[in-house]
Protein backbone atom coordinates (compact mmCIF):
# COMPACT_ATOMS: atom_id res chain seq x y z
CA UNK A 1 0.00 0.00 0.00
CA UNK A 2 1.82 3.17 -1.34
CA UNK A 3 1.88 6.31 1.28
CA UNK A 4 0.13 9.15 -0.67
CA UNK A 5 2.36 11.29 -1.81
CA UNK A 6 2.06 15.27 -1.68
CA UNK A 7 -0.38 16.13 -4.18
CA UNK A 8 -1.46 12.91 -5.18
CA UNK A 9 -5.05 12.65 -5.19
CA UNK A 10 -5.67 9.36 -2.89
CA UNK A 11 -9.71 7.37 -3.36
CA UNK A 12 -11.92 8.59 -0.53
CA UNK A 13 -11.76 6.26 2.53
CA UNK A 14 -7.81 5.22 1.63
CA UNK A 15 -6.46 9.02 2.75
CA UNK A 16 -5.02 9.35 6.14
CA UNK A 17 -2.75 12.14 6.35
CA UNK A 18 -0.53 11.76 9.26
CA UNK A 19 1.02 14.42 10.85
CA UNK A 20 3.92 14.59 13.05
CA UNK A 21 3.74 17.35 15.65
CA UNK A 22 6.61 18.62 17.46
CA UNK A 23 6.34 20.64 20.46
CA UNK A 24 7.73 20.99 23.60
CA UNK A 25 5.23 22.65 25.70
CA UNK A 26 2.57 19.68 26.30
CA UNK A 27 -0.22 22.59 26.40
CA UNK A 28 0.91 23.26 22.98
CA UNK A 29 0.91 19.77 21.58
CA UNK A 30 -3.01 18.86 22.83
CA UNK A 31 -4.43 21.61 21.42
CA UNK A 32 -2.33 21.18 17.69
CA UNK A 33 -3.07 17.57 18.27
CA UNK A 34 -6.72 18.28 18.17
CA UNK A 35 -6.66 20.90 15.91
CA UNK A 36 -5.44 18.30 12.86
CA UNK A 37 -7.89 15.42 14.21
CA UNK A 38 -10.56 18.00 14.20
CA UNK A 39 -9.25 17.89 10.10
CA UNK A 40 -9.13 14.25 9.91
CA UNK A 41 -5.39 13.22 9.92
CA UNK A 42 -3.58 10.93 11.99
CA UNK A 43 -1.11 13.00 14.94
CA UNK A 44 1.92 11.64 16.67
CA UNK A 45 3.11 14.26 18.90
CA UNK A 46 6.49 14.34 20.35
CA UNK A 47 8.43 17.32 22.49
CA UNK A 48 11.58 17.26 20.66
CA UNK A 49 13.42 17.56 17.48
CA UNK A 50 15.47 14.56 18.68
CA UNK A 51 12.40 12.35 19.19
CA UNK A 52 10.70 13.76 15.95
CA UNK A 53 14.23 12.52 13.95
CA UNK A 54 14.05 9.11 15.84
CA UNK A 55 10.61 8.61 14.91
CA UNK A 56 10.89 9.12 11.11
CA UNK A 57 14.09 6.99 11.22
CA UNK A 58 11.47 4.42 12.39
CA UNK A 59 8.86 5.23 10.09
CA UNK A 60 9.28 7.82 7.34
CA UNK A 61 5.25 7.51 6.41
CA UNK A 62 4.77 10.76 7.98
CA UNK A 63 3.10 13.27 4.80
CA UNK A 64 3.64 16.32 7.00
CA UNK A 65 5.81 17.52 10.27
CA UNK A 66 4.29 20.74 12.25
CA UNK A 67 6.84 21.57 14.77
CA UNK A 68 7.62 24.59 17.13
CA UNK A 69 10.10 26.98 16.43
CA UNK A 70 11.17 28.00 19.47
CA UNK A 71 12.37 24.53 21.48
CA UNK A 72 15.52 23.61 23.95
CA UNK A 73 17.95 21.54 22.14
CA UNK A 74 17.08 21.68 18.88
CA UNK A 75 14.78 24.48 17.32
CA UNK A 76 12.31 24.35 14.50
CA UNK A 77 14.47 25.79 12.29
CA UNK A 78 17.36 22.94 13.31
CA UNK A 79 14.98 20.49 12.32
CA UNK A 80 13.40 21.88 9.23
CA UNK A 81 17.53 21.86 7.76
CA UNK A 82 17.95 17.75 9.03
CA UNK A 83 14.79 17.07 7.08
CA UNK A 84 15.96 18.94 3.99
CA UNK A 85 19.02 17.56 4.22
CA UNK A 86 18.15 13.75 4.42
CA UNK A 87 17.56 12.41 1.23
CA UNK A 88 14.55 9.93 2.56
CA UNK A 89 12.85 12.45 4.68
CA UNK A 90 13.35 15.96 2.86
CA UNK A 91 10.21 14.87 0.55
CA UNK A 92 7.97 15.78 3.92
CA UNK A 93 6.75 19.03 3.55
CA UNK A 94 7.25 20.98 7.21
CA UNK A 95 5.27 23.65 8.99
CA UNK A 96 6.92 26.23 11.40
CA UNK A 97 4.68 27.15 14.04
CA UNK A 98 5.99 30.02 16.53
CA UNK A 99 4.51 32.39 19.16
CA UNK A 100 6.68 35.28 17.74
CA UNK A 101 6.09 37.02 14.44
CA UNK A 102 10.19 37.79 13.34
CA UNK A 103 10.24 38.26 9.78
CA UNK A 104 13.99 37.64 9.55
CA UNK A 105 12.77 34.30 11.21
CA UNK A 106 10.11 33.48 8.97
CA UNK A 107 12.01 34.36 5.89
CA UNK A 108 15.08 32.16 6.65
CA UNK A 109 12.72 28.94 7.55
CA UNK A 110 11.00 29.87 4.49
CA UNK A 111 13.94 29.83 2.43
CA UNK A 112 15.09 26.77 4.43
CA UNK A 113 12.26 24.99 2.74
CA UNK A 114 9.33 24.92 5.47
CA UNK A 115 6.32 24.91 3.60
CA UNK A 116 4.38 27.82 5.77
CA UNK A 117 4.71 29.38 8.96
CA UNK A 118 1.86 29.74 11.69
CA UNK A 119 1.49 31.89 14.35
CA UNK A 120 0.53 30.85 17.67
CA UNK A 121 -1.78 30.39 18.88
CA UNK A 122 -2.91 28.03 15.89
CA UNK A 123 -6.14 28.68 14.84
CA UNK A 124 -8.61 25.43 13.27
CA UNK A 125 -8.48 27.93 10.43
CA UNK A 126 -4.87 27.59 10.05
CA UNK A 127 -4.65 23.75 9.87
CA UNK A 128 -7.92 23.35 8.05
CA UNK A 129 -5.97 25.51 5.46
CA UNK A 130 -2.60 22.94 5.62
CA UNK A 131 -4.86 20.05 4.95
CA UNK A 132 -6.38 20.99 1.94
CA UNK A 133 -3.13 22.15 0.58
CA UNK A 134 -1.65 18.82 1.42
CA UNK A 135 -4.45 16.87 -0.36
CA UNK B 1 -19.64 33.25 35.63
CA UNK B 2 -17.25 32.36 32.62
CA UNK B 3 -18.45 35.85 31.51
CA UNK B 4 -16.67 37.39 34.44
CA UNK B 5 -13.78 35.57 34.20
CA UNK B 6 -13.53 37.73 30.28
CA UNK B 7 -14.87 40.46 31.90
CA UNK B 8 -12.26 41.01 34.99
CA UNK B 9 -9.55 40.14 31.91
CA UNK B 10 -8.70 37.19 32.98
CA UNK B 11 -9.22 35.20 30.16
CA UNK B 12 -9.04 35.78 26.16
CA UNK B 13 -10.67 34.56 22.87
CA UNK B 14 -8.17 31.74 23.11
CA UNK B 15 -10.51 29.94 25.57
CA UNK B 16 -13.40 30.28 23.30
CA UNK B 17 -11.07 28.75 20.56
CA UNK B 18 -10.46 25.86 22.75
CA UNK B 19 -13.97 25.54 23.79
CA UNK B 20 -14.71 25.44 20.25
CA UNK B 21 -12.42 22.18 19.92
CA UNK B 22 -14.65 20.26 22.61
CA UNK B 23 -17.25 17.96 21.34
CA UNK B 24 -18.67 14.16 22.05
CA UNK B 25 -15.59 12.98 21.25
CA UNK B 26 -13.03 15.01 23.39
CA UNK B 27 -15.75 16.65 26.00
CA UNK B 28 -13.39 17.33 28.48
CA UNK B 29 -10.89 18.69 26.28
CA UNK B 30 -10.54 22.61 27.97
CA UNK B 31 -10.35 20.54 30.95
CA UNK B 32 -7.40 19.00 30.12
CA UNK B 33 -5.58 21.13 28.51
CA UNK B 34 -6.15 23.31 31.57
CA UNK B 35 -4.69 20.57 33.78
CA UNK B 36 -1.80 20.35 31.40
CA UNK B 37 -1.08 24.01 31.66
CA UNK B 38 -0.70 24.07 35.37
CA UNK B 39 0.84 21.30 35.79
CA UNK B 40 3.70 22.86 33.07
CA UNK B 41 3.40 26.03 34.81
CA UNK B 42 3.81 25.12 38.17
CA UNK B 43 7.15 23.69 37.49
CA UNK B 44 8.26 26.64 35.24
CA UNK B 45 7.19 29.09 38.09
CA UNK B 46 9.44 26.71 40.64
CA UNK B 47 12.41 27.17 38.19
CA UNK B 48 12.15 30.65 37.80
CA UNK B 49 11.79 31.07 41.39
CA UNK B 50 15.10 29.54 41.58
CA UNK B 51 17.01 31.02 38.87
CA UNK B 52 16.35 34.22 40.23
CA UNK B 53 17.93 33.45 43.66
CA UNK B 54 21.21 32.80 41.69
CA UNK B 55 24.24 35.51 41.62
CA UNK B 56 25.35 36.26 39.29
CA UNK B 57 22.05 36.60 37.37
CA UNK B 58 21.35 35.12 33.91
CA UNK B 59 18.75 37.11 32.52
CA UNK B 60 18.94 34.58 29.62
CA UNK B 61 17.93 32.05 31.05
CA UNK B 62 15.50 33.91 32.80
CA UNK B 63 13.58 34.99 29.63
CA UNK B 64 13.75 32.16 27.99
CA UNK B 65 12.04 30.11 30.84
CA UNK B 66 9.47 33.20 31.18
CA UNK B 67 9.16 32.42 27.07
CA UNK B 68 8.37 28.71 27.55
CA UNK B 69 5.51 30.46 30.62
CA UNK B 70 3.96 32.89 28.01
CA UNK B 71 3.61 30.64 25.11
CA UNK B 72 1.52 28.21 27.51
CA UNK B 73 -0.25 30.88 29.06
CA UNK B 74 -1.01 32.37 25.62
CA UNK B 75 -2.44 28.99 24.08
CA UNK B 76 -5.20 28.44 26.70
CA UNK B 77 -6.55 32.48 26.82
CA UNK B 78 -4.97 33.43 30.28
CA UNK B 79 -4.19 37.21 29.09
CA UNK B 80 -3.30 38.63 32.54
CA UNK B 81 -0.78 36.14 32.99
CA UNK B 82 0.54 36.67 29.09
CA UNK B 83 0.76 40.37 30.07
CA UNK B 84 2.77 39.86 33.14
CA UNK B 85 5.20 37.79 31.61
CA UNK B 86 5.64 40.06 28.46
CA UNK B 87 6.39 42.90 31.53
CA UNK B 88 8.63 40.10 32.96
CA UNK B 89 10.50 39.62 29.76
CA UNK B 90 10.98 43.20 29.53
CA UNK B 91 12.48 43.52 32.63
CA UNK B 92 15.19 40.92 31.77
CA UNK B 93 16.04 43.08 28.76
CA UNK B 94 16.95 45.87 30.26
CA UNK B 95 18.34 43.56 32.65
CA UNK B 96 16.71 45.05 35.87
CA UNK B 97 16.35 42.16 38.61
CA UNK B 98 14.19 44.19 41.12
CA UNK B 99 11.94 44.80 37.89
CA UNK B 100 12.38 40.98 37.46
CA UNK B 101 10.90 40.36 41.23
CA UNK B 102 8.24 42.68 41.25
CA UNK B 103 6.96 41.74 38.21
CA UNK B 104 7.39 38.13 39.08
CA UNK B 105 5.43 38.47 42.41
CA UNK B 106 2.51 39.28 40.35
CA UNK B 107 2.75 36.74 38.19
CA UNK B 108 2.81 33.99 40.69
CA UNK B 109 -0.36 35.79 42.09
CA UNK B 110 -2.66 35.89 38.55
CA UNK B 111 -1.36 32.04 38.40
CA UNK B 112 -2.83 31.02 41.68
CA UNK B 113 -5.91 33.57 40.98
CA UNK B 114 -6.18 31.68 37.48
CA UNK B 115 -6.11 28.63 39.13
CA UNK B 116 -8.27 28.81 41.38
CA UNK B 117 -11.10 30.91 39.31
CA UNK B 118 -10.82 28.10 36.77
CA UNK B 119 -11.16 25.35 39.25
CA UNK B 120 -14.53 26.69 40.25
CA UNK B 121 -15.56 27.38 36.54
CA UNK B 122 -15.05 23.59 36.06
CA UNK B 123 -16.48 22.19 39.48
CA UNK B 124 -19.63 24.45 38.20
CA UNK B 125 -19.71 22.90 35.09
CA UNK B 126 -19.38 19.41 36.10
CA UNK B 127 -22.34 20.04 38.72
CA UNK B 128 -24.81 22.17 36.10
CA UNK B 129 -23.88 19.21 33.41
CA UNK B 130 -22.48 20.63 30.02
CA UNK B 131 -25.04 23.07 29.54
CA UNK B 132 -24.20 25.71 27.44
CA UNK B 133 -21.55 24.97 25.01
CA UNK B 134 -23.89 27.19 22.44
CA UNK B 135 -24.27 30.10 24.94
CA UNK B 136 -21.11 32.42 24.35
CA UNK B 137 -21.80 35.32 26.69
CA UNK B 138 -20.51 38.27 25.09
CA UNK B 139 -17.10 39.44 25.58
Amino acid sequence: MATPARGVPVAAGEREIHVLAVDDSSVDRAVIARLLRNSKCRVTAVDSGKKALELLGLEPKVNMIITDYWMPDMTGYDLLKRVKESSKLREIPVVIMSSENVPNRINRCLEEGAEDFLLKPVRQSDVTKLSNWIR
Amino acid sequence: MKKSLFDQGYLDEQFYQLEELQDEVSPNFVEEVVTLFFRDSTRLVTNIDQALEKRPQDFRKLDACMHQLKVSASSIGAAKMKNECTSFKEFCGKESLEGCIRSFQKLKKEHSTLRTKLENYFQLLRQVGPVEKAVRSGK
